[in-house]
């Protein structure tokens, strides 16, 4: 039942951020339907900001990093349950 | 420390703090070590057993990873020069160095910043201010439209002024996106809706503003120095058009593109700009030069540059030793007849980047390195076996340099110093800078800021 879901993970050693700038609201929030190509993340790594692509189809179905905190590369970032 | 009793004669500090980490900080603590100057060096948390903290004379931790609550937080670096009395301090690079808030936080607490006043950092870093002031003075800047461009006929009307081709950029950042080339009327017409679409999803702003469009440009700054009496130096030209997304990889000293009268001409504008904001200290004036040796002034550097080495290494002077004399107010003791420049000089910036993947960064443990050596080679560096490097700084590992008395020579020394230079535990950039070295364009000093693009694309 496990290939129901997708899990986002992080390119790259760094910082999760849920919003594009400290301002703006989350890219994503559970239960929200997603495509592809949105982005549902971001990643902070020496100064550089790498948007995370969702990558397939679905739901949004956990968030499993607090905003701002580390992560690591291949780090699971999100589930999403996919369509 | 004392001064104006006896004007610009041996002067010095006893102890300067580094308000910096990294290649930077050892860089300037290993000046004042043989200058007979203690040192201090601040640290975050995931800086507490780097090379600077072990370096330095004392070490004052001033706050977590994160750089604004560390190596940006004025008050506690001014904080920690208080507590272990440091008569200066010296930011390096990036973080505080180019603060006009921070220098005069430091001026009013009775440190003497290193660099230039607090009231020539604001106005050289307010960018169309300054442009104003060297228009008058007749400077030549990148001729554009004075304000932000609202409609097709306005673009129309600037791109008549300042003669086509012309680059339609975002006035709400930068990056490439909503960048566009238009070497006619009816290209910029369609280029600008296109442009303007682009940069209002990229950075929701959709104004753009018009730049003529330097063709073929390469990238060359000046280095000067100037003392608190008016005198004033300029060390000759580095060549920085090698660039990735406008950040420089690879610097060399002096530019093959650059003859004796370009040089007497851009070295006498950048004392001129210089002189115009009262500019003490060491600084970059940086030049965009096209492929006729038309030149346009960019902006003022007021700081010590990254890639100051390969300048020190042609003119054999020390640039840090030099900034903490004029700041510990001495006379510069330097006329221009003074400044030889000799051989060849390169610099490789060591970023931990991945060249495969887009240059995407590559934190991570170094698990054992093998650092290059021999004749005309000069490495700065804060890496070591067993070094983690953190997500939470730049990627600027090291930056290797040589001297060669020819630039070929510099190249083949380059190359060999690459291959001689091993990093294992994260990707780097040494690999990518092996293939730029064998490179025919390269070889032959045909370079442009768009270089780079080609030679990613092989």
């Amino acid at each position: 039942m496990d290939n129901t879901i997708h899990t986002v993970t992080s390119p790259v050693m760094g910082t999760f951020y849920r919003s594009s700038t400290p301002d703006a609201p989350p890219l994503v929030e559970i239960g929200q339907s997603v495509t592809p190509e949105d982005i549902v993340c971001m990643i902070e790594s020496m100064k550089i900001f790498t948007e995370i692509r969702c990558g397939k189809a679905g739901v949004v179905k956990k968030i499993l990093v607090e905003n701002e905190e580390p992560v690591m590369k291949n780090q699971a970032l999100m589930e999403i349950e996919m369509k | 420390m004392t001064r104006g009793a006896d004007k610009g004669k041996n002067m010095t500090f006893k102890k300067i703090l580094v308000a910096n980490r990294g290649e930077i900080a050892l860089r300037i603590i290993r000046t004042c070590r043989e200058m007979g100057i203690k040192t201090v060096a601040v640290y975050s948390d995931a800086d507490m057993d780097s090379l600077p903290v072990k370096q330095a004379d004392e070490a004052m931790h001033i706050g977590p990873a994160l750089s604004r609550k560390s190596y940006l937080n004025q008050d506690a670096v001014i904080a920690a020069a208080r507590e272990t009395g440091a008569d200066a301090v010296h930011a390096g690079y990036g973080f505080l160095s180019e603060s006009a808030s921070f220098a005069q936080a430091c001026h009013d607490n009775g440190i003497i910043f290193i660099g230039p006043s607090s009231r020539t950092i604001a106005r050289a870093g307010d960018k169309s201010a300054a442009r104003q002031i060297l228009i008058k003075m007749g400077i030549p800047v990148i001729p554009g439209s004075d304000d932000v461009i609202a409609t097709p006929e306005a673009a129309c009307d600037a791109a008549d002024q300042v003669g086509y081709p012309v680059i339609l950029k975002a006035a709400g950042g930068g990056g490439g996106r909503g960048m566009r080339i238009a070497r006619n009327q009816k290209d910029l017409l369609a280029a600008f809706s296109v442009a303007s679409a682009e940069a209002g999803a990229a950075f929701g702003n959709p104004a753009l503003y018009l730049e003529k469009y330097i063709e073929k440009p390469r990238h060359i700054e000046i280095q000067i120095l100037g003392d608190h009496f008016g005198n004033y130096v300029h060390l000759g030209e580095r060549e920085c058009s090698i660039q990735m997304r406008y950040q420089k990889l690879i610097e060399e000293a002096p530019s093959f593109f650059v003859d004796e009268s370009l040089r007497e001409q851009l070295g006498s504008t950048a004392i001129r700009i210089a002189r115009a904001f009262e500019y003490f200290n060491a600084g970059t004036m940086e030049f965009l030069v096209d492929k006729d040796k038309n030149f346009y002034f960019m902006e003022v550097n007021a700081r010590v540059q990254v890639e100051h080495p390969v300048t020190e290494l042609i003119t054999g002077i020390d640039i840090v030793r030099k900034q903490i004399e004029i700041a510990a107010g001495n006379e510069l003791g330097l006329a221009q007849a003074d400044i030889l420049l000799n051989g060849w000089a390169m610099e490789c910036r060591i970023n931990a980047s991945d060249p495969t993947d887009n240059f995407m960064p590559s934190p991570g443990e170094i698990t054992s390195v093998i650092f290059p050596g021999g004749p005309g080679v000069r490495l700065d560096t804060h890496i070591h076996d067993r070094y983690m490097v953190s997500p939470f700084y730049d990627s600027l590992l090291g930056k290797l340099c040589v001297w060669a008395p020819e630039r070929f020579q510099a190249v083949r020394r380059m190359k060999r110093a690459l291959d001689e230079f091993e990093i294992t535990g994260i990707a780097t950039t040494i690999d990518f800078y092996k293939k730029v070295m064998t490179d025919d364009r390269f070889q032959n000093g045909d370079i442009d800021t768009h270089f780079l693009e080609h030679m990613v694309s092989l």
